[in-house]
């Protein structure tokens, strides 16, 4: 579902540029909206949502799709924990459909999907390994990581059971924006995929906005 | 693809339970639906390592496949196989809608405690998994999306999620060949989206056998390139300790 925010840039408390393959890591506290903002286009945000006070408690993409009866997330979703808690809502989303359920790239995966040779090729786990060993007073380690939201990605599942990795939907500029229902450390992994043709193999840079 | 056709093991779960196992590499862990309509949630971790996990999205992706069936492969986070299911009788199952939790048993089928109903007492999938987990020493961290065997929740092209009613029936099989040691979690509380006006209490019957070995022309091992190369990545782990 389409739906425009309201907010302005200017009057936005907290704007950085994310550079493909970067980290990003902030605590958003309720009441706080953040936008995730596609500078370039089909760039995947991948993205992981903790408890600020106990990231034991995570988002978690099963029970986020069960309580809203929807595989695909958009504006008016229900991010949810693994505690089944909302853990923010998505209140503005141009672009549409985002995906849970393809899970974000790592060295591993690249092997099985790519090729064995693939694995010293940068991918989003590495990020966030690298993010919560850079930040040990988070006491996360790779525990913590968890299935993820892919912003911006397309990944249709089919009705006889298929999934496929379609084009992008989004474009330079689309957003999404989500207000947090609980203080939430916000870890995302801005995407270096190389491998796939979705992101016409160009990954580019977002914007995190964060209004109070 | 048993190399004996008598089980090394025989068991009956009770619905409505929980238990654990480590799953030894080149064993077959069979699981039947004893009188249908049961749901096996189930989680995986090298015993060796725990950190290392079933992963949802990377079997998934790595298939292009959002029902698991025969022919796939259950892989970890570490681009490995888990288990190849080499045989299923019901083509489709469950493993994006996570677990009943116990706010929804008791505002679906309601309250029934141990003080009062002793055994038959409403389990939840999320405690019964925390439960077997702490037997390894792991945790609410280690919860991960997991399995729901027997299963089947599909949807439509707008993406809404429907449970299948009346999927599985009696006698139905899965067979399950671990190509790593594996600690198997099990439960066989209610899928989460069963709608059964009385708590859904169906027993699961679970056999070992010894697997025959896997050859280069195995079904599952060439399902998919994705496949033979995570077989090759699992080779490569087992390369040392032969």
């Amino acid at each position: 579902m389409i739906k425009q925010s309201i907010l302005k840039p200017e009057n936005a408390s907290f704007r950085e540029t994310v550079p493909a393959g970067e980290y990003f890591l902030k605590i958003v506290k309720a009441g706080e909206t953040v936008r995730i903002l596609d500078l370039e286009g089909n760039q995947a945000a991948d993205t992981l949502f903790y408890n600020a006070h106990n990231p034991t408690e995570r988002y978690s993409a099963v029970d986020t799709i069960r309580e809203q009866g929807n595989v695909y997330l958009t504006a008016g979703s229900k991010l949810r924990s693994s505690e089944n808690n909302v853990m923010l809502e998505i209140t503005a989303d141009t672009c549409g459909r985002h995906d849970t359920l393809g899970g974000a790239c790592a060295a591993e995966s690249n092997t099985t999907r790519y090729a064995l040779e693939k694995k010293c090729m940068h991918a989003c786990r590495d990020s966030w390994l690298v993010a919560v060993t850079e930040h040990e007073e988070l006491g996360m380690t790779k525990r913590d990581i968890t299935h993820n939201i892919n912003f911006f990605m397309n990944v249709p599942v089919t009705s006889d059971g298929g999934l496929t990795f379609a084009d992008g939907i989004s474009d330079a500029g689309k957003y999404v924006e989500l207000k947090a229902e609980m203080d939430v450390l916000v870890m995302i992994s801005n995407c270096p995929q190389l491998n796939n043709p979705c992101n016409a193999y160009n990954p580019t840079p977002i914007e995190v906005l964060v209004w109070s | 693809m048993l190399q004996s056709a008598a089980p090394l093991y025989d068991d009956l779960i009770p619905g409505g339970s929980h238990w654990s196992f480590v799953m030894r590499r080149g064993h077959v862990l069979r699981l039947i639906d004893e009188t249908g309509g049961t749901n096996v949630g189930m989680l995986m971790y090298n015993p060796e390592n725990p950190l290392e996990r079933y992963n949802m999205p990377d079997t998934l992706k790595n298939q292009h496949t959002f029902l698991l069936t025969s022919g796939h492969v259950l892989l970890s986070d570490m681009g490995r196989v888990f288990a190849s299911i080499i045989r299923d009788d019901l083509g489709w199952h469950d493993t994006v809608s996570g677990t009943c939790n116990a706010d929804l048993v008791e505002q679906r089928w309601g309250q029934k405690t141990y003080q009062e109903a002793h055994n038959h007492y409403h389990r939840n999938g999320f405690s019964s998994f925390l439960n077997e987990l702490a037997k390894y020493g792991l945790g609410k961290k280690d919860l991960t999306a997991n399995l729901n065997w027997f299963s089947k929740v599909k949807t439509d092209d707008d993406g809404n999620m429907a449970y299948v009613s009346d999927h599985s029936h009696a006698g139905a099989t899965v067979d399950l060949r671990f190509e790593m040691d594996t600690i198997v979690v099990l439960h066989t509380c209610p899928h989460p989206l069963n709608t059964a006006s009385d708590y859904p209490s169906h027993p699961l019957r679970y056999q070992l056998f010894k697997a025959a070995p896997v050859t280069d022309a195995d079904p599952c091992k060439i399902s998919s390139p994705e496949a033979t190369r995570a077989f090759a990545n699992t080779a490569l782990y087992h390369m040392m300790q032969s």
